[in-house]
């Protein structure tokens, strides 16, 4: 039994360090959110319906999953959460923005958001919403470091203020001689926002923690059906070994 | 009254006679140890994907409008479809995982020797089938690793000289992969290669029985009818069928229930990791669901890279080493038709790797690992490591074959107990 666990585990190992290999660029942010902080998914359910959904729909997921599922009543999440006309509680995240339209403004239309944060991970949908830049070299004025020459306006400024990336420097005393040594670039916010640092940070977190229980909206129901399913298996494997135990004791 | 339906379906259907030979009378080597139990897991995984599959064929809609969409329909609208499906995926993966442990034992204690090539035959084909289904179910939730990974794999026909581009365009129904070659793909998925599994699955265990199984010393434990002495027969009664043929040694337990327990309780083992990976970690770090998946696929934008699943990396690795595109494809499925040819390529006369000289135990060794360290290189990105490693462990899984060859035709292997050991 030991070595079969041990196999398992071997193999398991395996596959996963490959996983691990696989990942791509270090990411400047790292997304510290909580599925169970209701609060902080209605905040950033109302950030994404307000800021995000006028170009980029959640076409696989309906409002009413959604409000239940954050613990918004209908008839809030109707009045307040719900921008589109003749729209029904029960039907799916969508805008009234023509694709072909989009593409046209865009050069490409704004994706789906549904599984964004199951395509590149939390982690990168943090970073990019704090990663905004303003580049003058670009159709909208802005860039993004995580995204580079991104084809959207930083829709979140009005928060956030206008961020400009500064390059730090420090004087380093290197073979007896004082040089400037680059520290990396910074975003820098000029404080035009409504919101402080900390809150704007708060903000982003909020739409991405929305953004993961969008992507698999189960994701709690999983891990407590879960820890039921495993406990089954445990109970089942012990009565396996005594009934396997039974019926070989007499076999020498 | 129950002996009387029994009886009456016994009349007419040997029923009691098949159970009796094939489970409660088949007698199974006792020293059989756990790396024995990877082909009834995958008898439960084979059930288990059947199951599934058919509740997600119910709301699943094989179009290219509408597949990526179901599939999200199924996750979300559909009560516990999360649950059907994720058993479904992570099944898919599982598969591989308990048949490639379940490979790796046969030529450990060689049970593809004399007189099982037959059964090591079909258990190939079976292995072939089970790739081909896999390749085609991925394609079903159209993803953008889906669409580029068929892409890929099916344009690797095209290297064939002369009827490649042909061969292609058929296998297709299109230029490019296209709704065309999903709604194919999903008929070959759902109905054609399943039926086909079962069918040679059948087959396999009809192979087995007749043989009977091979033990991890390797030595028989049923011997020529009158060299048995009483005393060291089986206690156990078993089926007229193996016991007219053959003297049984007191070495076999009855399949049912002894063996059956054995296999439940890796069971128990292998559901505890199986809900662990499909209820809190459903898509592996990106491996058993590819993270580029979750984009709908679109046939203008080419994923960054563009890699098979997990299980087909080693092949894939091997395409990749070599230079030329169809002597890649060559040794890609030459890497597959060796592991077929085993019987005949071992000429050794011991089976189990235990009384195997010291070069098979290593030989060995380095096949596992080349097959591990190719899976690696070829679910990666190239470096230039792997560029230099990639076409150094390809040739040492080529030379775990010839080296096999040339070695066990005079093999200095170590003296067989005369019965199987504790």
């Amino acid at each position: 039994m030991k070595k079969l666990l041990y196999t398992f585990g071997l193999f398991v190992g395996l596959v996963s360090s490959t996983a691990f290999a696989a990942g791509g660029g270090a990411l400047p942010y790292q997304a510290d959110i909580d599925q169970t902080d209701k609060a902080s998914l209605q905040r950033g359910a109302k950030l994404f319906m307000n800021y995000c959904l006028g170009c980029h729909q959640m076409q696989y997921q309906r409002y009413e999953r959604t409000f239940n599922d954050l613990g918004i009543p209908l008839n809030v999440g109707l009045d307040n959460l719900i921008f589109t006309k003749d729209t029904k509680v029960g039907s799916h995240i969508k805008n009234a923005m023509p694709a072909k339209d989009a593409a046209k403004w865009f050069g490409a239309a704004p994706p789906d958001l549904t599984l964004e944060a199951r395509l590149r991970g939390p982690d990168w949908i943090y970073s990019y919403l704090k990663s905004f830049y303003v580049d003058p070299s670009r159709p909208f004025g802005v860039n993004n470091t995580v995204f580079k020459d991104v084809g959207m306006p930083h829709v979140l400024q009005e928060l956030q203020g206008i961020p400009h990336k500064e390059e730090h420097f420090e004087e380093q005393l290197i073979d007896g001689q004082l040089q400037r040594v680059s520290l990396g670039e910074k975003i820098v916010v000029d404080g035009s926002g409504e919101l402080s640092v900390d809150e704007y940070d708060r903000a982003a977190l909020d739409i991405t923690n929305f953004m993961v229980y969008v992507g698999e909206p189960m994701i709690l129901e999983r891990e407590s059906l879960g820890w039921k399913a495993l406990l089954y298996c445990l109970i089942f494997f012990v009565l396996a070994v005594l009934l396997k135990k039974e019926f070989w004791k007499d076999v020498k | 009254m129950f002996k009387n339906i029994i009886d009456w379906i016994d009349a007419r259907i040997p029923m009691t006679r098949v159970y009796n030979m094939h489970m409660a009378q088949y007698p199974a080597p006792k020293n059989m140890n756990f790396w024995y139990v990877f082909g009834f897991l995958a008898t439960i995984v084979l059930v288990n994907q059947i199951l599934t599959g058919v509740w997600l064929t119910m709301s699943y809609v094989p179009s290219a409008d509408g597949a990526f969409a179901s599939v999200e329909y199924i996750m979300r609208d559909v009560e516990y479809g999360w649950v059907i499906r994720y058993m479904h995926s992570t099944g898919a993966s599982a598969f591989f995982v308990v048949v490639y442990l379940h490979m790796f034992r046969g030529m450990m204690y060689g049970s593809y020797q004399k007189p099982r090539e037959l059964l090591w035959l079909f258990g190939m084909f079976i292995y072939l089938a089970l790739m081909a289904e896999a390749f085609m179910g991925y394609l079903l939730p159209w993803g953008q690793m889906s669409y580029w990974g068929a892409q890929v794999i099916i344009s690797l026909f095209g290297a064939i000289p002369f009827v490649g581009e042909d061969l292609a365009l058929w296998i297709r129904g299109d230029y490019v992969v296209s709704g065309a070659t999903l709604n194919r793909f999903f008929a070959l998925h759902v109905i054609a290669l399943p039926l086909v599994i079962v069918i040679l699955v059948f087959l396999h265990i009809v192979a087995l029985h007749e043989v009977g199984s091979n033990n991890p010393d390797g030595v028989d434990v049923k011997r020529k009818k009158g060299t048995v002495a009483e005393e060291d027969k089986t206690k156990f009664e078993f089926h007229e069928y193996y016991t007219s043929k053959k003297d049984i040694l007191d070495d076999v337990v009855p399949f049912f229930p002894h063996m059956v327990l054995k296999d439940l309780m890796a069971f128990g083992v292998f559901i505890f990791l199986f809900c662990y990976v499909m209820f809190f970690n459903p898509d592996f770090y990106g491996k058993f669901i590819e993270h580029p998946n979750f984009e709908t696929a679109n046939p203008l934008k080419t994923p960054e890279h563009v890699f098979p699943v997990w299980y087909f990396t080693p092949f894939y690795a091997i395409l990749k080493a070599v230079p030329h595109k169809l002597m890649g494809v060559i040794a890609m499925f030459g890497a597959i038709i060796l592991l077929a040819l085993l019987p005949w390529i071992d000429r050794g006369k011991v089976r189990s790797v235990r009384y195997r000289c010291g070069l098979h135990k290593l030989n060995l060794w380095i096949f596992a690992i080349s097959f591990v360290v190719l899976g690696y290189f070829g679910g990666t990105p190239a470096t230039p490591t792997s560029e230099i490693l990639a076409p150094l462990f390809t040739i040492l899984y080529f030379a775990f074959f010839a080296a096999l060859w040339i070695y066990s035709k005079n093999e200095n292997t170590k003296p067989l107990p005369d019965r199987i050991t504790k």
